[in-house]
């Protein structure tokens, strides 16, 4: 199967490995990749804070970069949900096979087991967007329960935003740092090793601070994880 | 609103209530609770769906043709002996208000829990002409001794805790009546006893009650009020006068329609089955006189918002309150309104027009996880509704704001200078600061800032 590839403006820019994941995972599932040079951002950023004016050529890039394509697979949660809920308001309208990468492994695809090794200690955050937007429920770890190797542990929380929230975080500091603070403990209480997301924007800001507190957890992209196979170790 | 009147934005007023842990942790306690209760009556109630669906679609009807049913009630309350008023704002629904208890040559007044009141600061207007309003609600009995504001649509002292409370009613509670007795415990029922004791003496002495209503029937000129205490149906019943003040979005078509709200308002705010009190009443029962006074205090300039007019359905549940993760950090009173949490970051800019910084920053104190919109009981779309507020709201000004997204958009909207951004960014990876500059910095205070990569997914790909 022939897919195209919105990676989205934040892993490419900061989290290619991400992008590399889902190239590699896709490819050894059988589908032929194909990554148009002329996408950039899905407008998400200018319009969540009010910029609609500014959101709009970047939505429309989207459509024309992507319309042609039977599908089309983002590896965020957030910008799938912004091409599929919001654009419309924007008077545009998405096209159609949007999918955001775990809806694209187990609707499209029919896998549950990506064939991926992992010999770690995980616990999933599921993301608002989602979780409540695009309501992928159980998918990812439906996804993460088929790697081998992989010990999933339950996340305290799990559903409570992690206070990110694109430009929530810059606009509202201690509510964002508070809410972020909240999040890590929950992480730290379950002694995983990796916190896996299947969006870069929330790991960004919840890495971060585990970073900062030099907590030595991991944050990983779900394509990361589910790429991974026994070579790798 | 008034009482609020000179807030800060919400960024400012949140900082200073994050970094306060024991409102914290009694705000984290409370919501979780009821959090909890809810989810737990909803889902054992299969048509859940449907009710919600229900719940809206009424209220979107109601408000296509409010003005058709606003007349339906006047008449239907005038015909059952009541009297109706009309006030288009806070300042006429006072006076009217006032002249109505000054006409009644009483100068003391007892008060259901209300939103209404609240919202037009009615208790300062009476005041202000020598007439004292008592609250009988255990919360806002809390909130009016403490000398303090509400901080939940629904619980009013949230904000507080039992030692704190009782603090209070030691005192505070001799200053306006029955005092506390000296030996007082903090536990639920010493507090509660103490209470009812306090408040007995208002009941019995006052002539004049005044509340609001969860809904007004247009079919029948019914108002109903929904309480857990029983003190609002003393003061329902009691006094020789009863003035209700009522928002007109409250209104139901016909008697029918309540079966649908009575189902969604207790499990969604209390997460009760159903709830202890509810008190229905039509026009002037014997002996008693009735005043109805409607008011539109920005709600007609809500309606005519296509997008924003859905807020109007909200039957002031809370449920978005106690499951805002927002809410839960920053506390009632940063929203600077009566009505705090999601609901209000959309009302309060709507009611009051884009006013000043607080209504500017209002739509931005969400990180739209859309958790409210999950659990309202009448499906308002609170994040679309943000949304839309925001866009008015930068074309406004914040000129710093628009610079920057307007370069960032010029940027993203070319790939190859995107690509020239991600190269220079990848050369100068060593040189990134752990402290970002200027408005950023807020952000590199609490987190480590990711290093960009060497090189960007796009220069990987074209090598490939």
């Amino acid at each position: 199967m022939r897919v195209a590839l919105f990676i989205t403006c934040v892993n490419d820019t900061l989290f290619p490995g991400t992008g590399k994941a889902v190239v590699r995972l896709l490819e050894r599932l059988g589908c032929t990749v194909d990554f148009p040079a002329e996408q950039s951002c899905c407008g998400q950023m200018h319009f969540n804070t009010g910029y609609r004016d500014d959101a709009k050529p970047l939505a429309s890039r989207f459509v024309s970069t992507f319309s042609g394509y039977e599908a089309v697979v983002v590896p965020s949660g957030s910008c799938a949900a912004m091409v599929r809920e919001w654009y419309p308001s924007l008077g545009i309208s998405p096209p159609g096979g949007v999918f955001e990468l775990t809806e694209f492994l187990v609707d499209v695809l029919g896998v549950t087991d990506v064939g991926a090794y992992f010999p770690h200690t995980v616990t999933y955050h599921p993301t608002c967007h989602s979780l409540r937007s695009l309501k992928v429920g159980s998918r990812p770890l439906d996804l993460l329960s088929e790697v081998r190797g992989l010990t999933l542990v339950p996340l305290g929380g799990a559903e409570e935003c992690c206070g990110f929230g694109g430009t929530f975080s810059l606009k509202n500091p201690a509510v964002s740092a508070a809410m972020c603070s909240d999040k890590v403990r929950s992480v730290l209480d379950t002694g995983a090793e990796v916190l896996c997301a299947a969006d870069n924007s929330c790991l960004m800001h919840i890495g971060g601070a585990l970073s900062r507190q030099r907590t030595g957890v991991r944050v990983m992209h779900l394509a990361e994880i589910l790429a991974a196979t026994e070579g790798d170790t | 609103m008034n009482a609020f009147v000179g807030m800060p934005s919400f960024p400012k007023a949140s900082s200073k209530s994050v970094s306060d842990a024991q409102l914290r942790h009694n705000l984290r306690k409370a919501t979780h609770t009821i959090r909890a209760k809810r989810a737990l009556v909803v889902d054992e109630q299969p048509d859940w769906a449907a009710l919600r669906s229900a719940g809206a679609a009424i209220k979107d009807r109601t408000l296509r043709h409010l003005d058709v049913y606003l007349e339906r009630l006047e008449e239907a309350v005038t015909a059952a002996g009541g009297t109706v008023h009309w006030a288009a704002d806070a300042a006429e629904a006072n006076r009217i208000v006032t002249g109505l208890v000054k006409a009644t040559g009483e100068t003391e007044v007892v008060k259901v829990k209300s939103m209404a009141t609240q919202e037009i600061d009615l208790n300062s207007a009476l005041e202000a002409e020598g007439i004292t309003a008592y609250e009988t609600d255990l919360a806002e009995l809390i909130v009016q001794l403490g000398d303090d504001w509400p901080s939940h649509i629904l619980v009013p002292a949230i904000h507080r805790n039992r030692a704190e409370i009782r603090e209070i009613f030691l005192s505070k509670m001799a200053a306006w009546g029955r005092p506390a007795p000296a030996d007082l415990k903090d536990d639920p029922r010493a507090l509660a006893d103490a209470a009812r004791l306090h408040l007995r003496e208002r009941f019995l002495s006052a002539r004049v009650g005044i509340s609001g209503a969860n809904f007004a029937v247009a079919e029948t000129g019914t108002l109903v009020v929904l309480e857990s205490e029983g003190n609002g149906r003393m003061c329902l019943t009691l006094p020789e006068t009863l003035i209700s003040v009522v928002g007109i979005e409250k209104i139901v078509p016909t008697w029918q329609d309540l079966e649908v709200f009575m189902q969604l308002l207790p499990r969604s705010s209390t997460g009760e089955r159903m709830n202890p009190y509810t008190s229905m009443w039509t026009g002037a029962t014997e002996g008693q006189t009735f005043h109805l006074v409607l008011l539109d205090n920005g709600r007609t300039s809500v309606l005519a918002d296509e997008v924003g007019r859905q807020a109007l359905r909200c039957i002031r549940c809370s449920a978005c309150l106690n499951v805002c993760p927002v809410y839960e950090r920053a506390g009632g009173h940063a929203y600077g309104s009566v009505y705090p949490g999601p609901i209000g970051a959309i009302l309060t800019p709507q009611l009051k027009g884009m006013a000043g910084p607080l209504e500017e920053s209002l739509p931005y104190a969400s990180t739209l996880c859309g958790a409210c919109y999950d659990v309202c009981p009448v499906a308002i779309n609170i994040p679309e509704v943000l949304l839309d507020l925001r866009s008015k709201v930068v074309t406004r000004g914040h000129h710093g704001q628009r610079l920057a997204m307007g370069a960032a958009r010029r940027v993203l909207d070319s790939p190859r200078w995107l690509a020239v951004a991600q190269n220079s960014a990848g050369r100068l990876r060593h040189w990134t600061p752990r402290r970002l500059p200027g408005p950023l910095s807020a952000w590199s205070d609490t987190r480590d800032v990711p290093r960009p990569p060497k090189e960007s997914f796009r220069q990987w790909w074209a090598t490939r």
